[in-house]
C-alpha cells in the first residue's frame, strides 16, 4: 500500500515540476476570456512571439455566463468578447474600461458601417471582432418550400422536425418579427401575441436546445432549426452540400461580438495591444479563414474576396443589404429582460 | 439455463453501460467534425492533442488538483476521522450531521455557495479556490469511507500495543493505520473519481485562470465539441482501464477493491 | 480519558466545516431572504418575495416534475441494478472484482462526454434508429423527452446504485442462505425472507446515492429533453448564470435542499427499523 502513496506523491511533484504553470512567467500575463472554439489560437503563440506577453486563454459558451462571471467578481478579465446587447448592459453598468484608440491603430480597417454602433453609440469601448445574422439552417433534402420566411417555423407540414433556440431573445425574436414587430419590443401586448404563436408553433417543434442544433441539422434529426450564420459556415466549410442557410425576408436579428476590456483589467495598454493585433489585416484575414465567420475588417474581407469569391454567394456569410436594414440589432432590455426568460420557462413548462 | 439468463442479462447492461463509450471512441478517429457523420479513417485528433493549447491546459489542470485534493483530503480526512471516532456521542452526532452536508446537497447548491464565500471574502477565483472547491466535496466521502473501519477496529489491538512500550505514533503506524487501509484507499479513490469528473462545482468556482476538462468540454459545445477530446478521453479511459488490470491481476487474491 | 482527548484532532477540520460547509450556506440562506443589488450590502432589505415566486404554479410544476422524474430513475435503478449486484456478488471469487470493474470504468469517461454520446446514439436519426431502420424495425422517438432524460439519468447512476446493494449483499453470511435452503425454503422464500432484509441497508443508500444527483441535474435535462422538461437543476443554474437573479436562485436552492434533507429523514427512518438486526449479524 505504501507503493502507491509514494507513487501519488512523486506524481505530484513530477507534475507541479515539470509541468510549469499557465501564467508564472515574470512577464505580464493577460486574461482573454472568449467564445469556445471561437479564435485560430496559433494566432496566439504568435501574439506570444511577437510581444513576449503571456495569454491565459479560457473560453466560455454564452454572454449570460460571462455577465455572470464579470458581475460575480473575484476574476480579472483584460479582453472579453461579448455581444451587442450584453455590451450596453456592461457599458451601462460601468462594467468596461474606455478604450485608448491611439493604441489601436489598426481600427481604421474596421468597415466604417459598423463603427458607432447602436450599443455603443460613440465608440468608445468595442472594437467589432465578428459578426453575423440569425436565419433558418436547413436540410435541402428534408425540405422542398423556400426559406425565405419566419413563416416556415410555423409551416404545419414540418410537424416534429423543427429546432429552435433555447433562448429567449432568439426564440421570442423570430415570434416577433413573424408578426412584424422589433425583436426588442418591450409592449406586453406584442410579447403576448409572440408567447401565443410560440405556444401554437410547441407541438411542431421536435425540442429547444441550445448549440447541439449545428450538430443535429448536420444529421439529419431535424429538417430545419433556427440558429445562428455561423453554424452555417462551420456546415459549409466542412463540404456538407446538402444543408443551407436562408434569412427570413422579414429581417431578423443581426449580431456583433466585438472585443472589450472589463473595468477589472490590470493590463490595459497589453489589453490594446492584443485588440490591435486581432486587427492586423493578415491576422484577421487567416482567423476568418480559420474560424468561417464574416470578419469586420475591410482589408480581411478583400482578400476572402480574392481567395473565396463563392462564399460572397452565401446568405450565411454576406446576408442581403436590403434584408440588413430591415433588422434589428439587439439592445440591452434591462428589468425587462426578466419578463422575457418568464415566458420562455412558461412555454417549457406547458 | 439461469446461466444463461444472467449471461444474457449481464451482456445487456454491459452493452448499455459501453455503447456511449464505444461511440466516442469511434468518433475519436473520424474525420468529419460532425457527431454520427463518418467522414473516413484519421488519426489527426491524436496528433492535435499534442498542439492544443487549451486541451493541454486542462488536462494539466484536472490531473493536478485530482491529485493534490485526494491527497490533502484523504490524510485530513482520516486524521478527521480518527478524531471524529474518539468524540462524545452529541458532539460525533453533530459533526457528521455537518460532514453529511456537502454529500447530501446538491453539487450545484455547494457550488453556488462556495463561490458566493470566495466572491464575499474577495478570493480571487482561481487554481486555488477550485483547489479548496474539491477538498471541501473530497473530505466527507473519505470520513465516510475510513469511519467504519475504525469502528470494526478491536480497540485492545491498539492498548496491547500501547502496552508493550509502543508510542503512541507508533501504534498509530503499524496497527491502526495498516487495520483501516482498505477504508482510506476506497476514500481516496472516491475523491479522486469525484474531482477528475466534476464539472458543476468547478464551473462556479474556477473563476478564469483555472478550468478543468469538464469547463472545457462544456464551453466548446457552442461550436460542437472537437474530436480532439474524444480522442484524449479515450486515451484517458485506456490508461485507467489498464490501470485497473494491473491492480486486479496484482490483487489476484480476491480482495474486493471497492471504488 | 485518553479517548476523549484525542477526539481533539477532528477539531481543525470542524472549523474548515464551519468555514467552508456551514458559512456558504448561510449565504445563500441570507441571499434567499433579501432582495436588492446583491454587490452593495446596504442595499439588500428583507424580503420573502423570492420564496412567493418559488410557490407560482409554473415553478411548483418544475419541482414536481424533478421529483417525480428522479423518482422513477431512482426506482428503475433499483430494478435494474438489483439483479446485477446479486449476480456479482454470486460471481466466483477469481472474476468478481474484474466484473465489478467493469462495471465501474465507464464513471471514468467524462460525464459531459458520455451524455453527448448518448445523443448521438438517440436522436431522430441517430445511430440507434438507423440501425433499427437498417434491420426493418419502426424508429425509436424517445429523444428529445422525458424518456431520454430518464435513459439519461439511469445511465449515469446505476453504478451508485449497485455498489452498495453489492457491498451488502457480499457481506452476507453464506451459512445463512444455507441454512435458510436447509430449513426447506426455496429459493423465492430464501430471497424474500433472507437476503432482500439483510440487504436493505444497501438498497436505502443506493437509493440515496442514484436520487439525490438525479433530482438536481441540470445538464442531462437539458440535452437529452430537448429543453421540453425543465428541472429545477436548470432553474438554479439559469438564476446564477443567465437571469442573474441570485436571489430567486438562493430560494430554489434553498427549497430543494430543504426538501431533499426530509426525503432523507424518511429514508433514514426506513434503514434504522432493521438496523438492530443488522448488528446482530
Amino acid at each position: 500500500m505504501k507503493k502507491h502513496v509514494l507513487l501519488f506523491l512523486v506524481l505530484t511533484l513530477i507534475l507541479t515540476a515539470v509541468v510549469p504553470l499557465a501564467g508564472c512567467g515574470s512577464g505580464v500575463v493577460i486574461n482573454v476570456f472568449n467564445w469556445g472554439e471561437y479564435m485560430d489560437e496559433s494566432l496566439i503563440d504568435e501574439f506570444e512571439k511577437q510581444t513576449g506577453i503571456k495569454v491565459n486563454y479560457k473560453t466560455y459558451a454564452t454572454n449570460e455566463e460571462l455577465l455572470a462571471k464579470m458581475e460575480a467578481g473575484g476574476s480579472s478579465f483584460d479582453v472579453v468578447f461579448p455581444s451587442d446587447y450584453a455590451i450596453s448592459e456592461m457599458i451601462k453598468r460601468d462594467m468596461l474600461l474606455e478604450i485608448d484608440f491611439s493604441n489601436i491603430p489598426n481600427f481604421k480597417y474596421i468597415d466604417e458601417k459598423l463603427k458607432n454602433p447602436e450599443y455603443d453609440p460613440e465608440n468608445k469601448f468595442s472594437v467589432p471582432y465578428f459578426w453575423g445574422t440569425i436565419g433558418i439552417l436547413y436540410n435541402t433534402d428534408m425540405v422542398d418550400d423556400p426559406v425565405d420566411s419566419w413563416d416556415i417555423l410555423w409551416n404545419p407540414k414540418y410537424k416534429g422536425q423543427i429546432l429552435m433556440k433555447k433562448d429567449v431573445r432568439d426564440s421570442l425574436g423570430a415570434a416577433l418579427k413573424k408578426l412584424g414587430y422589433s425583436m426588442n419590443s418591450t409592449n406586453d401586448n406584442e410579447l403576448a401575441e409572440a408567447k401565443a404563436l410560440l405556444l401554437e408553433q410547441l407541438p411542431l417543434v421536435n425540442g429547444y436546445y441550445g448549440d447541439e442544433i449545428r450538430d443535429f441539422i448536420a444529421n439529419g434529426d431535424a429538417a430545419m432549426a433556427l440558429t445562428y450564420s455561423g453554424d452555417a459556415m462551420d456546415l459549409y466549410w466542412e463540404g456538407f452540400e446538402n444543408i443551407s442557410y436562408g434569412v427570413p425576408k422579414e429581417g431578423t436579428n443581426v449580431w456583433y461580438d466585438s472585443m472589450v476590456i472589463p473595468a477589472s483589467s490590470k493590463y490595459k495598454k497589453e489589453a490594446e495591444m492584443f485588440i490591435n493585433f486581432m486587427l492586423d489585416p493578415d491576422v484577421a484575414f487567416r482567423n476568418s479563414e480559420a474560424m468561417g465567420y464574416t470578419s469586420p475588417n475591410t482589408e480581411a474581407i478583400k482578400r476572402m474576396r480574392e481567395e473565396y469569391p463563392e462564399v460572397f454567394e452565401l446568405p450565411a456569410y454576406w446576408p442581403d443589404e436590403e434584408i440588413i436594414e430591415k433588422s434589428d440589432v439587439y439592445v440591452d432590455l434591462g428589468e425587462y429582460k426578466a419578463k422575457y426568460n418568464d415566458i420562455l420557462t412558461q412555454i417549457l413548462v406547458d | 439455463m439461469q446461466k444463461a439468463i444472467k449471461r444474457v442479462y449481464m451482456s445487456i447492461i454491459f452493452l448499455f453501460l459501453y455503447a456511449p463509450i464505444i461511440v466516442l471512441i469511434v468518433f475519436s478517429f473520424n474525420k468529419s467534425k460532425s457527431r454520427g457523420q463518418w467522414g473516413g479513417f484519421t488519426l489527426d485528433w491524436y496528433i492535435d492533442l499534442f498542439r492544443d493549447r487549451q486541451i493541454r491546459e486542462a488536462l494539466y489542470f484536472t490531473i493536478l488538483i485530482a491529485v493534490l485534493s485526494t491527497l490533502i483530503s484523504t490524510i485530513v480526512g482520516t486524521i478527521a476521522a480518527l478524531g471524529i471516532n474518539n468524540m462524545t456521542k452529541i458532539g460525533r452526532t453533530v459533526v457528521l450531521n455537518m460532514n453529511n452536508l456537502p454529500v447530501l446537497n446538491p453539487d450545484i447548491v455547494t457550488g453556488v455557495a462556495l463561490m458566493t464565500l470566495f466572491i464575499s471574502i474577495r478570493m480571487e477565483l482561481g487554481f486555488l479556490t477550485m483547489l479548496i472547491a474539491h477538498i471541501v466535496f473530497s473530505i466527507p466521502y473519505v470520513i465516510l469511507a475510513v469511519l467504519p473501519k475504525l469502528r470494526q477496529l478491536n480497540k485492545h489491538t491498539a492498548e496491547a500495543a500501547l502496552d508493550l512500550g509502543a508510542t503512541p505514533a507508533y501504534a498509530m503506524r503499524k496497527v491502526i493505520i495498516p487495520e483501516i487501509m482498505p477504508g482510506i484507499v476506497s476514500g481516496a479513490l472516491i475523491a479522486f473519481t469525484l474531482s477528475i469528473d466534476d464539472f458543476v462545482i468547478s464551473f462556479f468556482t474556477a473563476g478564469t485562470s483555472a478550468t478543468n476538462l469538464s469547463i472545457l468540454i462544456y464551453s466548446m459545445a457552442k461550436r460542437g465539441v472537437k474530436p480532439t477530446i474524444n480522442a484524449l478521453s479515450t486515451l484517458m479511459f485506456l490508461t485507467v482501464l489498464i490501470l485497473m488490470l494491473i491492480i486486479n491481476k496484482k490483487n489476484d487474491k480476491g480482495e474486493d477493491i471497492i471504488i | 480519558m485518553q479517548r476523549r482527548g484525542r477526539g481533539r484532532i477532528a477539531y481543525p477540520y470542524v472549523v474548515w466545516m464551519a468555514i467552508f460547509i456551514v458559512v456558504p450556506l448561510f449565504l445563500i440562506l441570507f441571499y434567499s431572504l433579501t432582495e436588492g443589488d446583491i454587490h452593495n450590502i446596504k442595499d439588500l432589505k428583507f424580503s420573502l418575495n423570492s420564496y412567493n415566486r418559488v410557490l407560482e404554479p409554473i415553478y411548483l410544476k418544475v419541482i414536481g416534475n424533478s421529483f417525480l422524474l428522479a423518482g422513477i430513475s431512482t426506482l428503475i435503478c433499483l430494478i435494474i441494478g438489483y439483479p446485477v449486484a446479486m449476480i456479482i456478488a454470486n460471481t466466483d471469487i477469481k472474476y468478481r472484482n474484474l466484473l465489478l470493474m467493469f462495471f465501474l470504468v465507464p464513471i471514468w469517461m467524462n460525464f459531459l462526454l458520455r451524455t453527448y454520446a448518448w445523443m448521438s446514439l438517440l436522436s431522430p436519426n441517430g445511430l440507434v434508429n438507423r440501425f433499427l431502420l437498417w434491420i426493418g424495425l419502426p424508429k425509436l422517438e424517445i429523444m428529445p423527452g422525458k424518456g431520454a432524460v430518464l435513459l439519461g439519468m439511469v445511465y449515469n447512476f446505476l453504478p451508485f446504485m449497485v455498489l452498495p446493494i453489492y457491498t451488502v449483499l457480499s457481506k452476507i453470511d453464506k451459512h445463512v442462505i444455507e441454512a435458510s435452503n436447509d430449513l426447506g425454503g426455496n429459493s423465492v422464500t430464501t430471497f424474500m425472507r433472507v437476503i432482500l432484509p439483510l440487504s436493505i441497508p444497501g438498497i436505502v443508500s443506493g437509493i440515496t446515492m442514484v436520487f439525490l444527483p438525479a433530482v438536481s441535474t441540470f445538464v442531462i435535462s437539458g440535452l437529452l429533453g430537448g429543453g421540453k422538461t425543465p428541472l429545477i437543476g436548470d432553474l438554479i443554474e439559469q438564476q446564477f448564470l443567465s437571469s442573474r437573479n441570485w436571489h430567486f436562485g438562493s430560494s430554489l436552492s434553498i427549497i430543494l435542499m430543504i426538501m431533499i434533507l426530509i426525503s432523507m429523514a424518511v429514508m433514514s427512518r426506513i434503514d434504522s427499523s432493521p438496523e438492530e438486526e443488522r448488528r446482530k449479524i
